[in-house]
């Protein structure tokens, strides 16, 4: 059995990890609510852009742009795939980095070659060590990034797409759902399916005529490469609320277990010093009856 | 109190959502003007001035590209960034089409990125000419 010493130590132990994981799950709660926030003042921005988007589309013949046609062989694929800088954050690196594998395995059993485009620290790090092909790694970016990075990028993807580098290009991220439910997504981003119209939102006979200037195709030319912006640059800022989300959800459990351990330490602490105090009592009880006797 | 409803948004957030007279805005062949009563219209945006009127009162914004969809009294532009005009600074703006200008002028030295140096420097342009007019 330890001794209380030893206990008590432990006991102060305990609690300065709780004092840390109390902090970590505050800040993270502090930058959660910056990353909601825009999450947010992206939305409106997106979902005008997928109306206009699907309105044109549906008025188009969809081999009119090269990035809507779908290739016959595809040999090669690209993928861009996002995970947190940090670590202390649950499971959501490793569920980001499992999908990954996963489907990087279930495309090479087909005969494609994966090449990849990382965002973040985790699976920068990860992929680059097993020797899968990564193109680019882009670390510390969450929060910083604007609509105009994610143009560079897209135009990175159309070049090699064009060029023939790659057959398909897609993209996984963690998409928010809840507080407590953060999914792993892969879209396809090249070549595009332009959002359909929802049920009963506008139907066909009903979309709008526009005059357009300069003609509807050149417009879709111009609006397609966004449309690719538009999902990657939602991705960052899904991918930090998930991420911010999920290190809160890890420290407050984390914080949880500490208060459990120090429970039960205690509990153990003082039972020991129980242990002490009964038996000094039996000494001296017993001395004194000796000196009786 | 003009019956044209005008919406600025950009990916950080709504930079205008208000009923407006009039909308001018800077269209990929050319500017063009809205009233009230426009036809569903669609059109590209480049970068330059965006204007509206309410109430006789004048707001210019610099915008950058993007586009613009009219329907039904209502105008959405969806910009990359904008920016309020009186809200420029025109020391940033000028250092800035400085930095543009000697980067496009070191073109070959190194492989630089000449399409963003040449958007950047329209950028920077258009910010000073908005602001200015402005004064």
């Amino acid at each position: 059995m330890a001794t209380l010493r030893e206990i008590q130590q432990k006991i102060g132990a305990v609690r300065k990890t709780r004092q840390i994981t109390k902090a970590m799950n505050m800040v993270a709660a502090a930058k959660l609510r910056g990353a909601q926030m825009r999450m947010e003042g992206f939305e409106p921005y997106a979902t005008k852009f997928a109306e206009v988007l699907g309105n044109l589309a549906a008025r188009i013949e969809p081999d009119i742009h090269p990035l809507l046609v779908k290739r016959e062989s595809v040999t090669r694929v690209e993928l861009l795939h996002f995970t947190g800088d940090r670590g202390l954050c649950g499971s959501f690196n490793a569920n980001l980095i499992n999908q990954a594998e996963k489907w990087i395995k279930n495309e090479e059993g087909r005969g494609a070659v994966c090449k990849l485009t990382t965002v973040g620290k985790k699976g920068g790090d990860y992929f680059a060590k097993r020797n899968y092909e990564v193109i680019d790694r882009h670390v510390n970016l969450y929060g910083k990034v604007d609509i105009s990075f994610a143009n560079k990028m897209t135009a990175g993807f159309i070049d090699r797409y064009s060029a023939g580098e790659a057959d398909e290009v897609y993209l996984m991220y963690s998409r928010f759902v809840s507080m407590s439910r953060q999914v792993p997504t892969l879209t396809k981003l090249i070549p595009i399916e332009p959002p359909r119209l929802e049920e009963g939102e506008q139907d066909v006979g009903g979309a709008a005529e526009y005059l357009c200037e300069p003609d509807p195709e050149a417009l879709l030319i111009e609006l397609l490469p966004k449309h690719i912006s538009v999902q990657i640059y939602n991705a960052f800022l899904q991918n930090e609320t998930s991420e911010h989300a999920a290190r809160m959800a890890a420290m407050d459990n984390a914080s949880k277990n500490c208060n459990e351990l120090i429970d039960s330490l205690t509990l153990v602490y003082n039972k020991a010093r129980q242990a002490a105090i009964t038996a000094e009592l039996m000494d001296i009880v017993g001395g004194a009856e000796a000196l009786k006797g | 109190m003009g019956k044209l409803h005008l919406e600025l948004v950009t990916p950080e957030k709504v930079m205008i959502s208000q009923d407006v007279d009039i909308v001018v805005a800077p269209g990929s062949i050319g500017e063009f003007g809205v009233l009230e009563g426009h036809v569903p219209f669609l059109s590209g945006i480049v970068p330059g001035e965006l204007r509206y009127s309410s109430a006789g009162q004048t707001e210019h914004f610099v915008v950058t590209t993007g586009f613009a969809e009219i329907s039904d009294n209502k105008v959405s532009i969806l910009v990359d960034a904008a920016e309020k005009a009186a809200e420029i600074d025109v020391e940033r703006a000028r250092e800035a089409r400085e930095r543009a200008e000697k980067r496009l002028a070191a073109r070959g030295a190194e492989d630089i990125d000449f399409a963003r140096a040449e958007a950047a420097l329209k950028r920077a342009m258009v910010r000073i000419r908005v602001a200015e007019k402005k004064m």
